[in-house]
């Protein structure tokens, strides 16, 4: 099967800053496929290239098995949601929908219906006269999505599409972008640099840093078996040893390895190590309470602070532990992943 | 009353602090500005008596009868009006490539460059600037000379035979005197047109090629009714002053007079200051007109 979007060696170069660092990686026809990282890890300059708006300095980017490095973004079949949403604030929210197939030619009569039926679609029927700046963020977000769908594209980017929209109504679009992409078996790219948000809609992540992909995997891989420890505390928020900090708890040479705070137990500095575990001292340095756990920090005696999740029932036998005591933490050898320094994907 | 006692009298009574900031402006605004326009335009209703050249202090709409009822009175505003509507199309036109480039394009010394460019001339003195332009458009002129090297001498005078806008020369036709409106008020259009294009998102422009529109109908589509208000408020400039102008039209172009030489004339030699006002309420008349018209066509909806 020929992948809807391929890089191969993909480089940008703004100046001194690789933006894309010869990037190579496929995206399966119907995925849903995050990219995730911090802001300037090169993400968003990976989606300028799918939807044309930027050409590649060196490699290529393939749509459909076709070689579109230099094929302006009006004569590729992707369309985008902005993250600003990018509505045209003099046209009507149904002129809106109706653009795409009105810059193609379709005529007045056809461009409304489907238009009408796509505003339907995202459940905004009732609003197509209205102006962009009389809607709410969400209904201007559900109007760029029906305007981006409207000229069924092949793919559909979104440049982070929920990051204006409160708590609440992000889980609820989260939901139904999800259930959409099911139902159009579109290929769906969608950028973000929330890792809770990529790993609950996707079905695969490319987590960027620094130009590249450190990491190319299913969400639940990607939060089990970090492979480099950037991935491990970026989307984990794990706890990360260092070559040199694995060799001193291990006390002979070892590999860096990361471990989730939800796997760490916190113990009173006297008590015993369990025999197949492992551990390492240090001092509270804070304790935040969330309800059902509590997050510990810790600074290790060998100066790295680590936090450990501890649940209320677990809490009520640290009695007496509290900021400025030692105490000691220890987590399973089974629970410590293996980490390599060098990105595994690239 | 200490500075910090005031300071607390008047952060407790906004309306106070508004009226102390208001008052002068609004003094000034009123009595002096607006007050003596009006004082002006009341003049209109007046008329002067013809034997003994005195200005009859009654209301009366005659001198308006005078206006509208003589050929020659209509003819000035006509041709006004017309060099006006002929110079704010051609402003609009030669502007909007220009401030698409500065507005979107253009970047750091380039900008900077096009911005001093296009304001350098307003820095200069407006006489010298028209008289200059007479020389420039002179028989004997740069304009001229230039035309014959290329060989197009020939066409330069078929175009000064055309009737209505040649002449024996450049400068003194109302082709000259329309080339000159437009250097003198382009600025006037670039400018606002060129903060009405920087407003655009250009998130915009690529959601547009995004659905499938070229780069023509983008500017169509987009670019252009987002620049209408920059448009609109533009041609407000440029319509206005070439309908108040009495400078140009008395230095370069055709013996024909126009709005502002009119008001200049018969308030000065011929001391009938009933009619120059009369003659000076056509372009605030002719402006709100225009006004009118433009929010009609939707240029003020975006603002």
């Amino acid at each position: 099967m020929t992948a809807a979007i391929e890089f191969r060696d993909v480089s940008r170069v703004f100046g001194d800053v690789r933006a894309v660092d010869r990037v190579s990686f496929a995206i399966e026809p119907g995925e849903f496929f995050a990219m995730l990282g911090p802001s300037g890890s090169g993400k968003t300059s990976c989606l300028r290239l799918v939807a044309g708006f930027d050409s590649p300095d060196g490699g290529q980017v393939l749509l459909d098995g076709q070689d579109v490095s230099s094929v302006p973004p009006y004569d590729r079949n992707v369309n985008t949601v902005f993250q600003d949403y990018a509505l045209f604030p003099h046209m009507t929210v149904l002129e809106n929908v109706a653009y795409g197939p009105r810059v193609r030619g379709v005529d007045a009569t056809t461009r409304a219906q489907r238009a009408r039926e796509m505003l339907d679609l995202v459940q905004l029927g009732m609003q197509g006269e209205r102006r962009p700046a009389q809607l709410s963020g969400g209904q201007r977000q559900r109007v760029a999505l029906a305007r981006a769908l409207i000229n069924q594209p092949k793919v559909l980017l979104l440049d982070e599409p929920l990051g204006a929209l409160d708590l609440k109504l992000r889980e609820e679009m989260q939901i139904e972008l999800k259930s959409l992409q099911r139902r159009l078996g579109i290929t769906f790219v969608y950028v973000t640099h929330d890792q809770g948000e990529a790993l609950s809609m996707a079905d695969r992540v490319a987590v960027f840093n620094k130009g590249k992909i450190e990491q190319l995997a299913a969400p639940r891989e990607l939060y089990t078996r970090p492979a480099t420890s950037f991935v491990a505390r970026f989307v984990g928020g794990a706890n990360v040893a260092n070559a040199e900090l694995a060799t001193t708890l291990a006390g002979r040479q070892a590999q860096p390895f990361a471990i989730r705070a939800e796997n760490i137990a916190v113990l009173s500095e006297t008590a015993a190590a369990s025999a197949t575990g492992n551990s390492a001292a240090g001092v509270v340095v804070a304790v935040q309470y969330h309800g059902a756990a509590s997050r510990w920090q810790v600074k290790l005696d060998a100066g790295e602070v680590w936090s450990a999740l501890v649940t209320e029932e677990d809490s009520r036998a640290l009695n007496g532990l509290a900021v400025g005591k030692r105490v000691k933490l220890s987590w399973p050898h089974e629970a410590a992943v293996t980490l390599s320094e060098r990105p595994s994907v690239s | 009353m200490s500075l910090r006692a005031a300071s607390t009298f008047f952060y407790r009574r906004p309306y106070w602090y508004l009226a102390l900031l208001l008052v002068p402006p609004l003094l000034w605004f009123g009595t002096v500005y607006l007050g003596s326009l009006f004082a002006l335009l009341a003049q209109s209703f007046y008329r002067i008596d013809d034997f003994t050249a005195q200005v009859v202090r009654e209301p009366t709409l005659a001198t308006y009868k005078l206006l509208v009822t003589q050929p020659a009175n209509v003819d000035i505003v006509v041709r006004t009006l017309t060099m006006a509507i002929m110079v704010t199309l051609a402003c609009a036109v030669i502007a909007l490539p220009i401030a698409t480039y500065m507005a979107r394009y253009a970047r750091g010394r380039m900008k900077a460059l096009f911005y001093v460019g296009v304001m350098l001339p307003m820095w200069t003195s407006y006489l010298v600037k028209v008289y200059a332009w007479r020389l420039l458009l002179a028989k004997e002129g740069v304009f001229a000379w230039v035309w014959a090297k290329l060989g197009l001498a020939g066409l330069l005078e078929a175009i000064l035979a055309t009737p209505a806008i040649g002449g024996p020369s450049l400068s003194s036709s109302y082709l000259g005197m329309f080339i000159v409106f437009v250097y003198m008020w382009l600025p006037f259009m670039i400018l606002p047109m060129a903060a009405a294009l920087e407003r655009v998102p250009g998130s915009l422009l690529q959601a547009s090629a995004d659905l499938g529109a070229r780069p023509a109908q983008t500017f169509r589509n987009v670019v252009l009714p987002l620049a209408v208000p920059g448009i609109a408020a533009g041609s407000v400039f440029t319509f206005s002053l070439t309908l108040g102008d009495y400078i140009i039209p008395s230095v370069v172009g055709a013996p024909g007079y126009f709005i502002g030489m009119m008001v200049y004339v018969q308030q000065g030699t011929a001391g009938n200051i009933p009619l120059a006002a009369a003659f000076s309420v056509v372009p605030i008349v002719l402006i709100f007109v225009y006004l009118s018209i433009a929010k009609r066509f939707g240029a003020f909806d975006a603002l």
